[in-house]
């Protein structure tokens, strides 16, 4: 498979942003018919290197080949028409835009100039169909969860003829069956002979369908190691850079009881919430100091009860408590003033504010309950954010850069630091380890449990079934935009059970209501 | 419809059109205004009175055109009233020293857009403010209005004095001046290039998200010095058809004429952030602002400045629906 001469080069690469150096000496070699992936921790300068790679950004040093040929892309529409096709890592198409543009924009076909429209309409449902995906291609793209979005960009990526094709996480907010989807066509892509270079912190995506594995730590390069030739362990020391000790520690953490958790009046508590298109009602109960885990596929509803439980949307009808005594949740500033935190999955349109500092972006939520006339002298605000800095492992560690520069793991950890450190009473976590590299993600499970343990209600929203199994105390599972079970996390729960749950929909399980 | 399995739920919340509903809201707007002036007067019934708002407001028309563009990436031009005089300064200028009408007309016609293709360079290579590139070309037309003439300066060559005097009309003799036929032609390729052209596409994607048209490999810098180009070739045609309206060049004429323009376009629905909207709302807008100004010559009592005020109120109340509808439309 490998024996043949590698379409793509880059040798030497360096790169470097004012302060920061991204990339040092990095080569990188992709060969025809393999996928690659391109391991690192948050900040190790993966799409630092796929931009550099594709134009968007100029290198310092280094040379790359395509084909043999040396090419020094302008940018992205020229190293789309070489060949080589990217899926950045943020979601980038255009929401104002209809589903079937986003996917064939630049390159519509036409008919003396005109863009024939119901032929872009027809192909994109032909494309989005071998995704699996069934949407009304002319509604606009904004219309759809981030989710579909990320599908609607490997679309694009997928139909323009490349040679080279660059995913950089497209798996971070799909759910186990779109990644199946996806892995299906990454494969036959590569049968096809396309190379393809994966970028994912999924361990087990990599072993999964990675050929080889070239790793970078700190901007430098670890080295390219064939898949079968590295073992899991050995490749997370590669990435950190050190024994995996660190990690052993959180497993299980002393689960207290769920029946012991739930004496007592809970910390919220809703009966029959709901709203119309969104979610159909459901009651639900969270106690101080239980985390609550909400399982279900893509577009099952997850984020919509978790936007009602904000009062991001409002709900149709229903009751909420709050401390026993009946409370209503219709908008964030309601929410907030209850003790309610919300992380958002949606971290660059709803999240960052990318001009401000680190540390303004992290107390930016604490000065809000706070009121603006009442300024967290500069001391608290240094402490805090070092210590969330420290905690999550933000880098660069320099509180005073602005959010807009660091990489896209580390712009979710300062996201989650600025809710964690106003302390709210219920912080409800919408898959906030998404493109959070392994030790990271520990680190941020050790931390809901921690809050947890000191009486923090957590409503926790996540794909990965292993992680809500692992800190949650009981599962609500959703499906089809209900909720249909609520399931004890003791030891007959398991991965297997939350799925059979969300396949057959059975309502026989349930804890409460 | 697909034979693709259903993974994920069809979309069942019900979806209104939102992005034409500003569009709609202006249509709606016309209709009741031109139903309170044939309530009020009953002359306003008249087919004319509705052929004269277009034969007023034909270069308005074709002007925001061109900033429709403009305005749909998320830029704005502030050149165009400055544009517009200075084309028909020169018009009639060139026309007084005695050069032929039509090579008069390929001049006057390629300045505009000379000068936009140089603003959009500025803007686009040296990353500046439209609005600071464009006020400077504002001022710069403007002077170059006052440079060619003090005083305004009368056309009487015969071709222009034919497009000024030409009815094209009905037997019953309702008419329209070559102007609006000219404008309206404007319109429709507009329309075409917008929902038809990569060009069109392109400046949709921009205004809806610049970072993401750029890393879709959309060219970025073409598109955004495109669109001041478009918009200098619309404020030249308008300013031809200023001067084919008034046969005179004067250096003062269409002062904040731009302001005007700029209110059509959003009273016609178009999004001043950019990414959505239509020229068939431009139309809409300008007809709005027309019918305003007849309404209250109709009425005869109110001082003209209502309809600035008018205007205002509208203006607010229009932004403030696209808020409300933005807010929403994520
Ligand atoms: N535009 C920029 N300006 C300044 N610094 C930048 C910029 N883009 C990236 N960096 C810095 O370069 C380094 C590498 O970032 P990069 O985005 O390549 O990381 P990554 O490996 O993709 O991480 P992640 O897994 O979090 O996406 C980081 O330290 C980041 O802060
Ligand atoms: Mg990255």
């Amino acid at each position: 498979m490998t024996d043949s001469r590698p379409v793509l080069t880059m040798t030497g690469i360096s790169k470097s942003f004012p302060g920061v150096r991204a990339l040092h000496d990095v080569n990188f070699r992709l060969f025809p018919g393999e996928v690659h992936a391109l391991m690192g921790e948050n900040g190790a300068g993966k799409s630092t290197l796929i931009k550099v790679l594709t134009g968007v950004y100029d290198t310092d040093e280094g040379a790359i080949t395509l084909h043999g040929e040396p090419v020094s892309f302008t940018g992205p529409m020229q190293a789309t028409a070489a060949g080589v096709s990217t899926v950045y890592q943020e979601v980038n198409l255009c929401t104002n835009l209809s589903v079937a543009e986003n996917i064939f924009i630049g390159r519509e076909p036409r008919l003396l100039g005109a863009v024939r429209w119901g032929e872009v309409r027809r192909r994109a449902r032909a494309l989005l169909a071998r995704l699996d995906l069934d949407l009304d291609v002319s509604a606009p793209l904004g219309s759809y969860s981030l989710a579909i979005q990320q599908m609607v960009a490997i679309a694009r990526a997928i139909d323009i003829q490349a040679r080279v094709l660059i995913l950089d996480e497209p798996t971070s907010s799909l759910d186990a069956g779109e990644v199946a989807q996806l892995f299906r066509i990454m494969r036959q892509l590569r049968d096809e002979g396309i190379a393809i270079l994966f970028v994912t912190h999924f361990l087990d995506q990599v072993y999964e369908i990675a050929d080889r594995i070239t790793v970078l730590r700190n901007g430098g390069l670890v080295g390219e190691y064939p898949t079968a030739e590295l073992p899991q362990l050995s490749l997370v020391e590669k990435m950190i850079g050190k024994e995996l000790d660190v990690l052993e520690g959180i497993e299980e953490h002393s689960r207290r009881d769920l029946a012991e958790l739930e004496e007592g009046t809970p910390l919220v508590a809703v009966s029959n919430l709901g709203r119309a298109g969104a979610v159909a009602p459901f009651s639900l109960t969270i106690h101080a100091g239980e985390v609550v885990g909400l399982a279900g596929l893509l577009g099952s509803g997850r984020t919509e009860v978790a936007r009602l439980f904000f009062g991001a949307d409002r709900a149709d009808g229903g009751q909420v408590a709050i401390d026993g005594t009946s409370s209503s949740l219709r908008t964030p500033a309601q929410a907030i003033d209850q003790g309610v935190g919300f992380c958002s999955e949606n971290r660059r349109a709803e999240g960052i504010v990318p001009e401000l500092s680190v540390r303004e972006n992290i107390i930016l939520a604490m000065q809000a309950a706070r009121g603006w006339l009442r300024p967290i002298p500069r001391r608290r605000q240094d402490e805090l954010v070092d210590k969330y800095v420290k905690a999550l492992n933000i880098r660069p560690a320099d509180p005073e850069v602005p959010v807009r520069n660091l990489s896209g793991g580390n712009q979710q950890k300062v996201l989650l630091a600025r809710w964690l450190i106003t302390e709210p009473r219920l912080l409800i976590l919408d898959e906030p380890t998404r493109g959070i590299d392994i030790g990271a993600k520990t680190e941020i499970q050790r931390l809901v449990t921690q809050l947890s343990d000191g009486g923090m209600a957590v409503l926790f929203i996540s794909a990965e079934l292993e992680e809500v199994l692992r800190l949650s105390h009981k599962v609500a599972v959703m499906r089809d935009r209900q909720m249909v079970a609520q399931l004890a996390n003791d030891e007959g729960l398991d991965a297997e059970r939350i799925m059979q749950t969300i396949a057959s929909g059975s309502h026989r399980e349930e804890v409460d209501r | 419809m697909t034979t693709g399995s259903l993974t994920v739920p069809r979309r069942t919340r019900f979806r209104l059109p939102r992005r034409q509903v500003p569009v709609l809201a202006t249509l709606a707007l016309l209709l009741v205004m031109y139903g309170i002036g044939v309530s009020q007067y009953t002359a306003f019934s008249n087919v004319q009175v509705i052929f004269n708002v277009f034969i007023d407001n034909g270069f308005l028309l074709v002007v925001a055109v061109g900033m429709t563009f403009v305005i749909l990436t998320g830029g704005i031009d502030l050149s165009v009233g400055s544009v517009v005089a200075m084309t028909a300064m020169v018009s009639a200028d060139l026309l007084q020293k005695g050069l032929p009408a039509a090579l008069v007309l390929v001049i006057a016609l390629l300045i505009g857009p000379t000068l936009g293709l140089l603003m959009g360079c500025a803007i686009h290579f040296f990353d500046i403010q439209p609005f600071i590139v464009t006020l400077a070309g504002m001022f710069f037309a403007r002077g170059m209005c006052t440079f060619i003439s003090g005083s305004s300066i009368p056309i009487t060559d015969g071709f222009w004095t034919r497009m000024s005097q030409e009815r094209i009309g009905d037997p019953r003799g309702n008419f329209v001046s070559i102007s609006v036929l000219i404008a309206f032609a404007v319109v429709l390729v507009a329309a075409y290039v917008l929902a038809y052209t990569r060009l069109g596409r392109n400046v949709y994607a921009i205004g809806g998200n610049p970072q993401s048209a750029l890393l879709m490999g959309l060219p970025l810098g073409r598109t955004r010095i495109a669109v001041y180009t478009i918009s200098g070739l619309c404020s030249a045609i308008g300013g031809i058809l200023l001067s084919f309206y008034t046969l005179s060049g004067a250096p003062l004429i269409a002062v904040g004429m731009e302001l005007d323009v700029i209110a059509a376009v959003v009273i016609g629905g178009t999004v001043l952030t950019g990414g959505s909207g239509y020229v068939f709302g431009t139309v809409l807008g300008v007809l709005v602002l027309g019918v305003i100004q007849t309404l209250i010559t109709f009425d005869g009592s109110l001082n003209s400045w209502w309809t600035k005020i008018v205007i205002g109120g509208l203006l607010f109340a229009f932004i403030l629906l696209q808020r409300l509808i933005g807010i929403r439309y994520k």
